[in-house]
């Protein structure tokens, strides 16, 4: 095996400006309607705010933010598991934000989505087998060779012995019980997965070898991904691009080079000081973001960062920035974003 | 680069993982060499448990002597409601000890009409254990049914049926009972005409049946409110499944164990009811042969030197409904480990 950043790095410089999206997102809203206690006033959760961005066939996009800022939310308006508010998703050119029944079905087949959760994604009282068959099942889909083969051979590509088909999910470990969703996500030949925090609850041991799997996956089977995760450290080696989001909104979209090494918005340089292995940082330039996340129901004005932003200005509570490119490369929401090389 | 997947890059994907699936059979090889359904596990756990050992034996060998009594009244030579008044006294009582026992008559007589207590018992099992399984069966299934549409389906559908089960749980059972069982009766026969004891009995099931729902919609409701939320079940729908798939494929799977367990409580809940409205004098009457009357009867006789007649039935309505309980509780405790005790 070469050297896997390297190689994914190449790939992303070469081939990225000459693909058509296969995904598009364009002022993707998500608003959840809340009422605090039995007769509390009725107020809105903003779980999404006018999110934009592309992904094109065979690309990795991560989406970062810490806990709450929409990830989840915005992955499940991807897979049409959430209707959004408002925004518009298109998929291989169409436009597929309501599509309803029969073609919602079919869509079904090109977008699947593998969970956070290794215990409460897979049926408890469902074998192996019975599980990553569900898709071709609900879809009416007879493989060639039969299910069963079928099965076996995503259990074998995910890494797990095709034999144990008809076990229990209790009878598996975290890592293994992830592989049997992803094994369920690949059954319907997707082109695009969204993953949602799909390592977030595994040991770190166990975690590179599941990223990894998804990696061998995403270039065997040339799949695109939408790969959510809080910190920037898991996605560093698997994405291509990537968006950060705080409080719902995208603050900073840029490839992994220029995140990484110029990020232009305080918010993404704030989470890539905490990625244990910057190695330019010294531990004297960690910055720790003081105060909790604001809460969507009633998010700050201006800029939603503001109260946490350690380079906050007057103009920031008052104008929210715009997503606008910066000289780095990337695009950011902020007044006065980070210049130059970092640290 | 400690904490990132490039660690793990000389490593092919999954050495590891494979390992632990490769070692797992160790563990597990002396107790299972197949999987084990989560139902499996709970049937090891019931066979452990001595009370539902005993309960089971017991609620077994009621149910089979309903089923077979006919056939017990073939070998034992004599119908439920063949009266033998030559063996009652003057005073209508049976001669001889404990209701007259003696081994042609296991159980005695019964006082003033002189039937055999035992074929009395045995066919008034058989009555209230038809009623309380059929009123059991369709208060579980209108339960599930309520339940189940008013989980998944949520909005104003949920709340119309939330409305329409607490409606039901504040209505008072008996009351309306003792009001509504005689007004059909009567109202569908007319004065003097006999109304047959099937019908009698299909009343009682539908009275049950209407008024035994309630719990069961709540528990289920309940369950697939916290299990539609479940990522199983987001993935079933991301993979493109109907509703039908989800409830019954997704969601039920997972809620039989409750199912079950409402089921197997409400059996005693009816037949303790029947009983009592029998003994209220609105449930089955002669000449179906009925555990709760045969109690209504005894009590008449309670002050006299002869008590057996009495406490027999009695004995027989406790003993069932205590065992089915029992068995019902255990049964909650092998399907729900974590449930306190
Ligand atoms: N069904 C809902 N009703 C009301 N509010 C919701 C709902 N789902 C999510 N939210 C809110 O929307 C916001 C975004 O939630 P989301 O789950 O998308 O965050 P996340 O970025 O995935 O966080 P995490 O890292 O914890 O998974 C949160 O404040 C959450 O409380
Ligand atoms: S706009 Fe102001 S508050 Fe917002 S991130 Fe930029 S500097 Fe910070
Ligand atoms: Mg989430």
């Amino acid at each position: 095996m070469t050297d896997l950043a390297d190689s994914t790095a190449s790939a992303a410089t070469t081939t990225v400006p000459a693909r058509e999206p296969l995904l598009k997102v364009e002022g993707l809203t998500k608003h959840f309607p809340v009422r605090s206690g039995g007769w509390g006033k009725a107020s809105v959760v903003r779980a999404v705010e006018n999110v934009s961005f592309e992904v094109r066939p065979g690309e990795t996009l991560g989406l970062v933010g810490e806990s709450g800022c929409g990830k989840t939310t915005t992955g499940r308006m991807l897979v049409r598991l959430l209707e959004p508010t408002s925004g518009k998703i298109t998929f291989e050119g169409e436009d597929i934000t309501r599509t309803k029944g029969a073609k919602l079905r079919k869509l079904r087949q090109d977008i699947q989505i593998i969970f956070q959760d290794p215990y409460a994604s897979l049926n408890p009282r469902h074998t192996v087998g019975r599980i990553v068959a569900m898709p071709l099942q609900v879809n009416g889909i007879e493989p060639p060779g039969g299910v069963k083969k079928r099965v076996q051979e995503l259990l074998e590509t995910v890494g797990l012995n095709p034999e144990h088909y008809n076990r229990y999910p209790h009878e598996f470990s975290g890592g293994q019980r992830q592989r049997i969703g992803i094994a369920r996500a690949l059954a319907l030949k997707p082109k695009l997965i969204v993953a949602d925090e799909p390592v977030s609850a595994l040991d770190v041991s166990i975690q590179a070898q599941v990223v990894n799997l998804l990696r061998q996956l995403q270039r065997d089977l040339g799949l695109s991904f939408v790969f959510i995760a809080h910190d920037l450290a898991v996605v560093r080696h698997f994405c291509e691009r990537i968006a950060v989001m705080y409080l719902g909104r995208m603050v900073e979209i840029g490839t992994r080079e220029q995140i990484y090494e110029k990020p232009a918005h305080p918010y993404t340089r704030a989470l890539l000081s905490a990625v244990p292995d910057v190695t330019r940082l010294g531990s004297a330039s960690r910055i720790k973001l003081e105060g909790d996340v604001p809460s969507p129901i009633d998010p700050p004005s201006g800029c939603v960062f503001h109260t946490r932003c350690w380079k906050a200005q007057e103009k920031c509570s008052a104008e929210a920035p715009k997503l606008l490119p910066n000289p780095n490369g990337s695009t950011s929401a902020c007044h006065f974003p980070e210049t130059g090389k970092l640290f | 680069m400690s904490n990132t997947p490039a660690a793990a890059d000389s490593r092919s994907p999954g050495t590891e993982d494979t390992a632990v699936a490769v070692l797992q059979p160790d563990t597990t090889a002396a107790k299972a060499f197949v999987g084990r359904s989560p139902g499996q596990l709970a049937w090891l756990r019931l066979k452990r448990d001595r009370t539902a050992f005993g309960s089971a034996i017991t609620v077994a060998v009621f149910i089979l002597v309903a089923l077979l009594a006919p056939v017990i009244s073939r070998l034992y030579g004599m119908t439920p409601t063949a009266g033998f008044s030559d063996k009652l006294n003057f005073e209508g009582l049976p001669v001889g000890y404990l209701g007259g026992i003696s081994g042609e008559h296991w159980l005695g007589l019964e006082a003033g009409s002189g039937r055999d207590l035992f074929m009395q018992l045995i066919f008034g099992l058989r009555t209230s254990l038809i009623i309380a399984f059929a009123a059991a069966i369709i208060s579980i299934a209108l339960g599930v049914v309520v339940g189940i549409v008013s989980g998944y389906f949520g909005g104003w559908v949920d709340q119309a049926l939330t409305w329409l089960t607490d409606f039901m749980l504040a209505f008072p059972f008996l009351v309306f009972a003792l009001a509504i069982i005689p007004i059909i009766n009567t109202a569908l026969y007319d004065v003097g005409e006999e109304v047959p004891g099937s019908f009698r009995i299909t009343v009682i099931i539908a009275v049950f049946a209407l008024f035994g729902w309630m719990t069961t919609a709540r528990l289920v409701r309940g369950q697939v409110l916290s299990l539609r939320e479940r990522e199983y079940v987001e993935a079933a729908r991301a993979a493109g499944a109907g509703s039908a798939h989800i409830l019954f494929k997704q969601l039920l799977p997972n809620i039989w164990a409750p199912i079950l367990v409402a089921f197997s409580l409400a059996l005693p809940g009816f037949i303790a009811a029947e009983a009592a409205l029998s003994f209220l004098n609105i449930g089955v009457v002669e000449p179906t042969p009925d555990l709760g009357r045969l109690v209504y009867y005894g009590r008449q006789w309670l002050g006299t030197p002869d008590w057996a007649y009495f406490m027999i039935p009695a004995t027989a309505v406790f003993v069932v409904v205590l065992a089915f309980n029992l068995l019902g509780d255990s049964l909650r405790d092998a399907l729900d480990p974590k449930a306190g005790k």
